[in-house]
């Protein structure tokens, strides 16, 4: 007799769960997914977004723009975060699992900083420079190569941080830096976060490292930055990346399976609206200028 | 057949009665007996779908000398090359440092717990002990990341901290409930008659361990030291925090390097699924696997060993 009470009660409970679950079903999930530099921003686009649609859920996770984009080729998220261009095979697979074209929308910039420990002198750097500490072929390994002593700093030596070999940060650093075809040199240390990059620089005297500009802390210094070794160096600011000013400054994407419908449609009109592009200078993040924006600020 | 259906059958079960309760005997066996198959199952299977995912690069212009001896590890460049020998050499420094730093550690903490202390002591000690193995090992990398980094630095006066020391000392921490529960166990295993008969013709305690217990126990602690040599090999989330993540050979404890389960652990979520570099990261899982199948086998065979004698 006890076990029959027990199962109907329990079968109820099982049925009100169905119910409600059937409730939820009004409120749409957005499945959004990729790149470490863009996750605070993502993050914050969401929650920024319950206030415009409260029926709308955007669960956002990171792990790099690779992740986004595997996740998106096996056709698992609606919604990639790229801090690269997709590349032409990975357009190709998705197009075979998927049978959609991947879409690129454009919803920011980003400006890559380089970072030394707040106790290092080191005031200006230029690309050059850059590829002989992180290239394959350069030779320096000292501080004292760039002509400076830093304090604290065991050796001398200089301690290369990077990023793990899928982020969108380290491919993007790399052809920058190196140009195409061109590697690292081995023996970096090899940090799977945009935030982890910045601490690591941070508690090491002797380390350098690249990360987006948002990520800065108090115990990291940016080092202003020269194209060329006789061209006039560049602080590392929003502003500057707006007017094409810092050089190491690159788009953001989110990308999409074909073109958008329904709730993605709409998030994403929102994100590149007026109203969106305010949370995107708020999180440190260089917003897109006018001409590319989407009309629908109004919502 | 136990004495129950013996006795069911005194008290006169009808024969229809009798045939269900041998059938549902008959059932309960095999349930029983699949469970303890399905192990085999489940270890086969893992390797059978690793080996697949790694076998169309293994068998198809994967360059077996190259991955085992070049220490160029560029999988994503436009210039692909695998080259994993830093890895292997990275995971075997890391872990024969760990282990020692574990061995006299966790060897020492068995013999403490099964000869020279009692009661209360022993059972806190035991319990503290197996909490240490309680500790999910993303907290471990978290105290090398934060606390051993900037204390390795100032000790040592290197530039980082996190480098095979770093980590070896994480591993050793790890290893060592492991190595004192399988160890004490060993020491448990020697007769009394041993200790009595030695310590009747006037031996101390501590020749007692160290010329009885020891030599009685060998296979015993070997096969602890081993099974924590395996459970070394196979940490990840610790060494990728607390190693430095640098493809690198090492040449003294101080230096970072890099493992091969760190670097599936970091590289594998990004791959597109198919392509070369996800398939020679399924190539390091079957080497690893095969690594601690190894050691695993050599352990139990010691253990069987003890067992015979």
């Amino acid at each position: 007799m006890k076990s029959r009470t027990l199962l109907l009660s329990l079968s109820l409970v099982l049925a009100s769960a169905a119910a409600l679950g059937g409730c939820g079903k009004k409120s749409r999930m957005i499945q959004n997914k990729g790149s470490d530099t863009m996750i605070n921003l993502a993050q914050a686009l969401a929650e920024e977004y319950r206030n415009v649609a409260p029926k709308v859920a955007i669960s956002v996770s990171g792990g790099g723009s690779g992740v986004g984009i595997a996740a998106l080729e096996n056709g698992t998220v609606d919604i990639a975060n790229a801090s690269r261009d997709m590349k032409a095979e990975e357009r190709e697979i998705t197009k075979k699992n998927t049978g959609k074209d991947p879409i690129d929308h454009l919803v920011a910039f980003d400006a890559l900083s380089i970072y030394v420990h707040k106790n290092n002198p080191l005031a200006k750097i230029s690309k050059s420079q850059l590829a002989c500490i992180y290239g394959e072929a350069g030779t320096c390994g000292k501080w004292s190569d760039l002509g400076v002593e830093v304090p604290g700093c065991s050796g001398q030596e200089i301690v290369r941080v990077s990023r793990q070999n899928n982020s969108g940060t380290y491919a993007y650093f790399r052809e920058w830096v190196l140009g195409e075809d061109k590697d690292f040199k081995l023996g970096s240390r090899d940090m799977s976060g945009s935030k982890d990059v910045v601490d690591l620089v941070g508690s090491t005297p002797c380390a350098i490292g690249y990360s987006g500009i948002g990520y800065k802390t108090d115990e990291v210094k940016t080092v202003c930055l020269a194209v060329g070794d006789d061209e006039p160096c560049v602080e590392p600011s929003i502003a500057a990346a707006l007017t094409g000013e810092y050089k190491l400054s690159r788009p953001l994407y989110m990308i999409t399976l074909g073109e958008p419908t329904g709730e993605i449609k709409d998030y994403l009109d929102w994100v590149r609206s007026d109203a969106g592009q305010v949370v995107v200078e708020r999180t440190g993040y260089a917003p897109l200028p006018a001409d590319k924006r989407s009309g629908t600020g109004s919502k | 057949m136990s004495p129950d259906v013996k006795s069911d059958r005194l008290v006169g079960r009808s024969p229809a009665r009798e045939r269900l309760h041998r059938a549902g005997e008959l059932v309960i066996e095999t349930v029983i007996r699949i469970c303890g198959v399905s192990a085999v199952i489940f270890v086969f299977g893992i390797f059978y779908f690793v080996f697949r995912e790694a076998a169309p690069l293994l068998f198809g212009g994967l360059d077996i000398g190259q991955l085992l001896t070049s220490e160029a590890w560029y999988p994503d460049s436009s210039n692909p090359r695998y080259g994993a020998f830093a890895l292997i050499a990275g995971t075997l420094s890391v872990t024969l440092l760990a282990m020692l730093i574990a061995m006299p550690l966790g060897i020492g903490a068995a013999i403490f717990v099964s000869e020279f202390s009692r009661g209360r002591t022993r059972e806190i000690l035991k319990i503290v002990i197996e909490l240490l193995a309680a500790i999910p090992s993303v907290v471990w990398g978290f105290i090398g990341l934060v606390i051993l980094n900037p204390i390795i630095i100032d000790i040592f006066d290197t530039p980082i901290g996190l480098n095979i020391l770093n980590g070896a000392i994480l591993l050793a921490l790890m290893s060592v409930p492991i190595m004192v529960s399988i160890g004490e166990d060993a020491l448990k295993a020697v007769p009394d008659s041993y200790r009595e008969a030695a310590e009747a013709m006037g031996a101390t305690r501590w020749q007692v361990t160290w010329r009885v217990l020891l030599p009685a126990a060998r296979n015993g602690l070997l096969a602890a030291v081993l099974l924590g040599v395996g459970r070394a090999v196979g940490e990840t989330m610790a060494v990728l925090m607390a190693t430095g993540h640098s493809v690198n050979v090492p040449d003294s404890p101080l230096d970072s390097v890099r493992t091969i389960t760190a670097t599936i652990a970091a590289e594998l979520g990004e791959t597109a699924q198919g392509s070369d570099h996800y398939r020679v990261l399924f190539v390091l899982g079957s080497l690893l696997f095969l690594i601690t199948f190894l050691v695993n086998l050599t352990a139990d065979l010691v253990i069987r060993g003890i067992r015979k004698r």
